[in-house]
């Protein structure tokens, strides 16, 4: 039985799994219910300078029939009177003395930090998070995110509240930068404990086509939000990996972005996470998730025999390297596997227009066929393919050459010229323009109602042509 | 035992008689269209006889241009809400769905394509018009898919059209011989209604063409006409007994079960003659207007049976049974029909042989042929020139639909001797453009 439970920097918690600071935490109710349902931390609604919110503060982006595959809010820190919430912090901990409370503070001056990481810790708070992330609403403010862009601003924060923190203090970072590792970095010299990352990415939703006006509509008009959701998290990911190598930062992060089930979790938790946080899934499905999440965390880790978290962290991490360390000698080619192929032709399509033109139809079938000297390898066909294993991606090169690029700057065989005879594309077969004119219409154009069309489109064309004389 | 009890109302009977392919709703439009997979050059395309762009209607519903949708279909098939409710989609467009191929449920086009076309029924989008007069005139005789097709294209086309039409109301089978499962009156006549305020043709209902002076009126007045006719009534079997009261044409019975619903007697023992889908039909229908035995009787075996296997099994989902390799000899009774006495068959090499001494009779009270429907070769014969092959059917050019008459043109079941909606709307268009062409010389 694997042991799920963490120390994140000295915060100690049973399980990986923390609600983010944002609405699912905004009272001691959500946060016992959590608790009760299973999650082993939550991190309280940013607590703070007063606040008013709108009313409409969240939209979201849908992909066909699936709802919130993005999610964004304009929604600001806690707007409930401080007091009520320290008081609940202290009914929660006494009640759940064993799960993490995580205090999210957003203030200005350096005397109201310290007041209010007095009072937070007094309260019984087993760490706090500094919100210099939210990219909206409090930012114009000069706080949240305007303060995670200056990264010197930031560390004088973090030395503020390193005077008087007794607890673990945790920096949450914006995502609205070029790069992630220079708060980081600051975070690291202001003497913060651990980081997390990211906060919400400022965003417009959408626009809604009849009232002109972006999502969430206020009134007839909106505003920039904060984008989170499922499709946030391969850029979540990329940034956990980039402070999670940097040899500068060396501090425990807490991953957050897009994290909806044990997958998500433990990819994050493979790219340097040692705890993770999840806001938009427990908004869309209820605290209910985090059973799957257990259960998903406790059976791979189980498989994989990791005994405890720290087996894994970062454990992708030695595999994630610069584009120039890759071996160019690898060659893959695609595979259709005829017994399971039904006969879409997605593959031949995206290959035709979207990738390389390697794969051809045949005569008496619906299954195509790979032209393996014109395949680069480049995946698209077994990415469209909706058949789960029928387009299959196989070695080709016999795994005894390794030549990177930098490999090849440094022996000097790189292409130079715009015309270099070793530049890749060089050899490869690429069908003449003209070639593509009138290509398989009939299958593109299909139907007999649009060839009618295109006979009375060419008729309209002659006899405009013909008035025009 | 019967599955259902006699319908004795209105709303009684529209139970019974609940829809094959009820109506979506948007949410179910929404969940159905994403799994659409946008095959490329894809076989529900060609699998559809009228050739409708399926995969580009799916993902305009997906996008929320339902009336996009509506375009694409009716483009291609003016009968497109029809269709969609009527067409045998499990062996068209939903068989080659290749979905199945992976053991998935086919996307349900046709309830995808009632759900854009409803909508743009029910809310008069007006997507096409007449186009400018070219002086020309067509008659149309038959208000059948075939008919109304040709006419909406020929309006299309700006030519002026009158329809000729037996019946009182339009769309021929569609309303008269589609079984009330597959769709209502109303929403037939609802899309016909739509064709019509759009395209502007003219109906004349209650005006059978029958004679050569008719016929002489039109060719005077026409610069074409078009037969849409259709076939005739139910092929007599020539067998002792046929005229006893109960022994009725499937045809004949299946057009007033449309018009009477509740109204309509049945027997409480049914033997439906026959194997094709119309007999599924029949034999469906009096079990759903709550006949206690339902026999369907046919002179091969199951597996020879010319109707549909989802047909066969819709009718023995609603308890109708099998009488499998006999053939009717008499239909016995003391003026009404009281049994049918048939002769046991084998099928050797091919042929269907009676069993000598096999006789029975099989007792009911109410006897359905559904064996074929007649050609109307009297009412063609009237017409100079006009060729017919050795089935009864009118000969034409494939593709532009005119006759050995080239004044004449036709589509639907008097040339194509008898099948779906479908085909016959997208001849009647196909044939529309090819009168267009032989005017236009």
């Amino acid at each position: 039985m694997p042991d799920l439970s963490i120390n994140f920097a000295g915060i100690k918690s049973p399980n990986p799994f923390w609600l983010a600071s944002a609405p699912p935490t905004n009272s001691g109710y959500q946060v016992m219910k959590a608790f009760d349902a299973g999650w082993g931390g939550a991190v309280w609604k940013t607590l703070g300078v007063p606040v008013v919110n709108v009313s409409s503060r969240y939209g979201g982006v849908n992909y066909r029939d699936k709802r919130l595959i993005g999610f964004n809010n304009i929604e600001l820190i806690s707007d409930r009177p401080l007091a009520d919430n320290l008081r609940e912090i202290e009914e929660v901990k006494k009640r759940f003395p064993h799960h993490a409370v995580i205090a999210s503070l957003m203030v200005q001056s350096r005397q109201e930090w310290h007041d209010i990481v007095r009072d937070v810790q007094n309260a019984g708070s087993d760490g706090i998070e500094l919100n210099f992330g939210c990219p909206h609403g409090m930012c114009e403010r000069g706080m949240g995110s305007a303060v995670g862009q200056e990264p010197e601003v930031l560390q004088t924060i973090v030395e503020w509240v390193m005077e008087v923190a007794k607890i673990p203090v945790i920096v949450k970072l914006t995502p609205n930068i070029s790069d992630i590792t220079e708060p980081a970095l600051a975070a690291r010299r202001g003497g913060a404990d651990a980081i997390s990352l990211i906060n919400t990415i400022q965003s417009i939703v959408g626009v809604d086509l009849d009232r002109f006006a972006p999502y969430p509509i206020v009134d007839g008009q909106g505003s920039n939000g904060g984008y989170c959701g499922p499709a946030v998290k391969p850029i979540a990911l990329n940034m956990v990996k980039n402070c999670a190598q940097h040899p500068g930062v060396q501090l425990p992060i807490s991953g957050i972005g897009g994290i909806e089930n044990w997958r998500d979790a433990v990819e994050h938790i493979l790219l340097g996470a040692s705890s993770v946080q999840v806001c938009t899934a427990a908004m869309h499905f209820g605290f209910g998730i985090i059973r799957e999440m257990t259960s998903g965390l406790d059976q791979y880790m189980t498989e994989k025999g990791f005994h405890t978290i720290y087996d894994m962290v970062g454990k992708a991490l030695p595999n994630v390297r610069h584009w120039e360390d890759l071996n160019l000698k690898y060659k893959v080619t695609a595979t259709i596997n005829e017994d399971k192929c039904i006969g879409c032709q997605l593959c031949y399509t995206a290959c035709e227009d979207g990738a390389h033109q390697a794969i051809r139809l045949q005569e008496g079938t619906r299954v195509p066929a790979i032209i393996d000297e014109n395949c680069v390898g480049c995946n698209l066909c077994s990415l469209v393919c909706p058949v789960e294993q029928c387009i299959t991606m196989e070695r080709r090169d016999d795994g005894t050459e390794h030549l990177t690029w930098k490999e090849r700057t440094q022996a000097g065989t790189i292409p130079t010229e715009f015309n270099d005879e070793r530049a890749g594309g060089r050899h490869h077969w690429v069908p003449e323009p003209a070639a593509a004119l009138g290509k398989e219409k009939h299958k593109t154009l299909p139907g007999t109602a649009r060839q009618y069309a295109a006979q009375d489109a060419a008729k309209r064309l002659a006899a405009s042509a013909t008035s025009a004389e | 035992m019967a599955e259902y009890t006699t319908p004795t109302s209105e709303p009684e009977f529209h139970a019974n008689f609940s829809q094959l392919k009820p109506r979506m709703n948007a949410t179910e439009a929404l969940l159905e269209s994403s799994r659409c997979l946008f095959c490329f050059d894809a076989p529900c395309i060609k699998a559809c006889p009228s050739g409708i762009d399926i995969p580009q209607f799916i993902r305009q519903i997906n996008t929320g241009n339902t009336t996009g949708a509506a375009v694409t279909i009716y483009e291609a098939n003016y009968f497109g809400n029809a269709c969609g409710k009527v067409c045998p989609t499990e062996v068209l467009c939903e068989g080659a769905c290749v979905y199945n191929l992976q053991d998935v449920k086919p996307i349900e086009i046709g309830r995808l394509q009632s759900f854009a076309t409803r909508e743009a029924i029910e809310k008069s989008k007006p997507l096409f018009g007449p186009g400018a007069p070219n002086g020309r005139k067509v008659a149309i005789i038959g208000a059948g898919p075939a008919g109304i097709s040709a006419a909406c294209e020929l309006r299309h086309l700006g030519y002026e059209v009158d329809v000729f039409e037996a019946k009182s109301q339009p769309s021929g089978l569609t309303v008269y011989g589609v079984a009330p499962y597959k769709i209502t009156n109303e929403e037939v006549l609802a899309e016909m209604a739509y064709l019509e305020a759009q395209f502007g043709f003219k109906v004349q209902y209650n005006q059978p063409i029958t004679s050569r002076r008719e016929l002489d009126a039109l060719e005077e007045s026409y610069d074409a006409i078009f037969l849409g006719i259709g076939l005739g009534l139910t092929n007599p079997l020539l067998l002792p007994g046929e005229e006893r009261a109960n022994c009725v044409g499937a045809v004949e019975f299946i057009e007033q079960l449309r018009q009477k619903h509740h109204q309509m007697a049945v027997g409480r023992k049914v033997i439906v003659l026959g194997g094709g889908n119309t007999a599924m039909d029949a034999a469906s229908e009096s079990a759903r207007l709550g006949a206690e035995n339902v026999i369907l009787a046919y002179r091969r075996g199951k597996q020879e049976m010319g109707a549909y296997e989802f047909e066969y099994d819709l009718a023995k989902g609603v308890g109708v049974k099998g009488l499998f390799n006999v053939a009717p000899v008499e239909i016995v009774g003391n003026g009404k029909v009281e049994g049918v006495k048939f002769i046991r068959t084998a099928t050797i090499n091919g042929h269907v042989q009676v069993v000598p001494g096999s006789e029975f009779v099989e007792p009911c009270d109410m006897v359905i042929k559904a064996t074929g429907q007649a050609k109307q070769t009297q009412f063609l014969s009237l017409i100079p020139g006009l060729r017919l092959d050795n089935k009864g059917r009118i000969v034409a050019d494939e593709r532009t639909g005119q006759t050995t008459n080239p004044k004449y043109f036709t589509s639907g079941d008097a040339r194509n001797g008898g099948a779906e909606v479908v085909n016959a709307a997208a001849e009647g268009k196909a044939t529309a453009r090819g009168i267009h062409a032989f005017l236009s010389k």
